[in-house]
């Protein structure tokens, strides 16, 4: 029996979109599980995959194809949102200690780890891979790690992730503060545990 | 009337980030600058905060496992 003009149209919408979700995913797959891996220890994978699945049931709310990528990390950061409020109903306050004397900036010219550099602040960073900085962020606590990797590395503006985590902006704009010079701190104190100041390295 | 009254180098330093990402007050904004403009040590930070913002903003995408990427392209085309 043929098919009505309405049902083949639908078909070939629904068909094309999936098709079409399919494409725009695929590409985007490295910069999701990037994001999945700085914001959990462990579950990056399943992170991504429910991510997908709201993705997909939500194709609909995609305007532009261009602004996959913001889409799809805006999802994923809403259901890791959701999973933290699960599991705990309360705020990760972990005391962080006294942050408001500690400059890296200052810590490398008084500690001078690379005595022969010219660029010693430079160099410094330079001594991170990706797992190296992966290692930093996830020692932070959640409420500092979100705000700082979503503004500096994926690029969120800050109104929009105080939207996204449901804080108001001077809060957010506190977190970033504190989660900068914490992220700071805990960079000096990971380059000197995982050795990587030695020359052996 | 502006208040162009000088900052310490602790309260610049605090705001260093937040001046690059223009998330202060025009007011605030000019104090930092002022500060800067005869700090040699905050202008070191700053050039810091601005290497450090690039390496952060240049780490973005990762290479992902091969099973990891084979298991979410089954998931997606199983959708």
């Amino acid at each position: 029996m043929r098919r009505s003009v309405i049902e083949m149209s639908e078909v070939d919408i629904r068909d094309r979109t999936k098709e079409d979700f399919q494409e725009l995913v695929l590409a985007e797959l490295p910069a999701l599980y990037s994001l999945a891996r700085r914001l959990v220890r462990d579950g990056a994978e399943d992170l991504v995959q429910e991510a997908l699945l709201q993705a997909f049931r939500s194709f609909g709310t995609l305007k532009e194809d261009a602004a996959a990528r913001r889409w799809l990390k805006t999802i994923l950061v809403n259901v890791f949102r959701d999973q933290l409020r699960k599991r705990s109903r309360t705020v990760d306050e972990r005391p962080i200690g006294d942050l408001s004397d500690f400059s890296l900036y200052r810590t490398l010219v008084d500690e001078d780890p690379f005595p022969y550099s010219d660029t010693l602040h430079a160099d410094f960073l330079q001594v991170f891979d990706s797992e190296d900085l992966r290692e930093v962020l996830i020692r932070l606590p959640d409420i500092y790690r979100i705000p700082l990797v979503l503004r500096y590395i994926d690029g969120f503006a800050t109104k929009e992730i105080a939207r996204l985590m449901g804080a108001p902006l001077g809060t957010t704009l506190a977190r970033l503060h504190r989660g900068r010079r914490l992220f700071e701190r805990e960079m000096w104190a990971y380059a000197r545990e995982a050795g990587l100041l030695t020359k052996e390295r | 009337m502006t208040d162009t009254k000088t900052i310490p180098c602790s309260e610049a330093v605090r705001q260093l980030w937040d001046y690059l990402d223009h998330a202060i007050p025009p007011e605030d904004q000019e104090k930092v600058e002022k500060h800067l403009s005869f700090c040699r040590r905050c202008c070191g930070e700053l050039e810091f905060a601005k290497e450090m913002r690039a390496f952060l903003a240049g780490s973005t995408v990762e290479e992902i496992p091969p099973h990891v990427k084979e298991r979410l392209e089954r998931f997606v085309e199983g959708l």
